[in-house]
């Protein structure tokens, strides 16, 4: 908040206005596996295989999106798919986390 | 020996170990158990009739580094958000790693792993894992492989360095280990996908 505005603002307007329905994306969320040191590279690739169910043509791609860029937006969904996806990459050891798709 | 394969006929996930090998693989998923169960998410100081009726899960990072890289934040920007999650899911994936590393312990003690190994122990031990159980063994192999990594200082690229270290360093020899699991751990994902 910029400390020099001087206009009084209704504390209740900034959640009314985060709430509004600009535009509603279909999928709003997303996770994100980011690269570590260790997994290694077709570990990664067997568990978007095998936890997602996606080919390995594009569980490749994802996996080397990781390991060049350093991340890889790997699912999009409701808040609570990508929970759950989140809670899943954790139980296979890769480290990722969850956001609003920009 | 220390590589799996799977069985043409009963398709089962097998590999042979020595004694050496499948004692040193029970000691390294025994210390995770271990840590698992027995490290504290965040040092308890409560007073203990408030410790006691709380049934929710930690809501704060781990502050033992292995465990905060086991179960690492799931939302960046958002706190309250992240502690939720936290207490919703951290008590179940400390189980499941459990559960995970215990069935490789289960596994080698039922290929013959004897309670206590006697040194000069010609052993091998043969482990035949169906596709349930070699889930759970690759799924533990990350865990032990971050694990020593984390208590390492495990980086990317960092191959020349570990070679530099003389044969008799410890960290060099504990290095070797992480290396022969990720060589385990790669045997276990070609079987799996072949």
């Amino acid at each position: 908040m910029p400390a020099a505005s001087p206009v009084e603002v209704d504390p209740t307007a900034a959640s009314s206005t985060e709430g509004e329905p600009v535009v509603t994306p279909a999928k709003p969320w997303v996770t994100i596996v980011w690269n570590d040191p260790v997994n290694l590279m077709s570990y990664v690739t067997y568990v978007f295989q095998h936890y997602f169910g996606y080919s390995k043509k594009k569980a490749e791609k994802l996996m080397m999106e990781v390991h060049e860029d350093g991340r890889s937006v790997v699912s999009a969904g409701s808040r609570e798919e990508m929970e759950r996806d989140v809670q899943a990459m954790h139980e296979y050891g890769l480290w990722a986390t969850m956001q609003k798709d920009d | 020996m220390g590589a799996f394969h799977r069985d043409r006929r009963s398709k089962h996930l097998v590999a042979t170990f020595t004694g050496f090998e499948a004692d040193l693989l029970r000691s390294l998923a025994s210390q995770l158990v271990e840590l698992l169960h027995h490290e504290a998410a965040v040092p308890d100081d409560r007073d203990p009739l408030e410790a006691l009726l709380d049934f929710g899960g930690p809501t704060s990072a781990p502050e033992d580094p292995v465990l905060a890289r086991l179960f690492p934040t799931a939302y960046t920007d958002d706190e309250e958000a992240a502690s939720d999650f936290r207490r919703f899911t951290e008590n179940t994936l400390r189980d499941g790693k459990a559960r995970a590393a215990s069935a490789i312990i289960d596994g080698l003690e039922e290929g013959g792993l004897p309670d206590e190994l006697e040194e000069d122990d010609a052993l091998v031990i043969d482990v035949e894992l169906a596709e349930p159980d070699a889930q759970l063994w690759l799924r533990s192999f990350t865990d032990l492989r971050l694990a020593l990594a984390v208590r390492l200082g495990v980086e990317d690229d960092d191959e020349e360095y570990w070679a530099s270290l003389p044969d008799d360093d410890p960290r060099a020899r504990a290095h070797d280990v992480y290396d022969w699991v990720g060589g385990l751990q790669e045997t276990l994902v070609h079987a799996l996908t072949h």
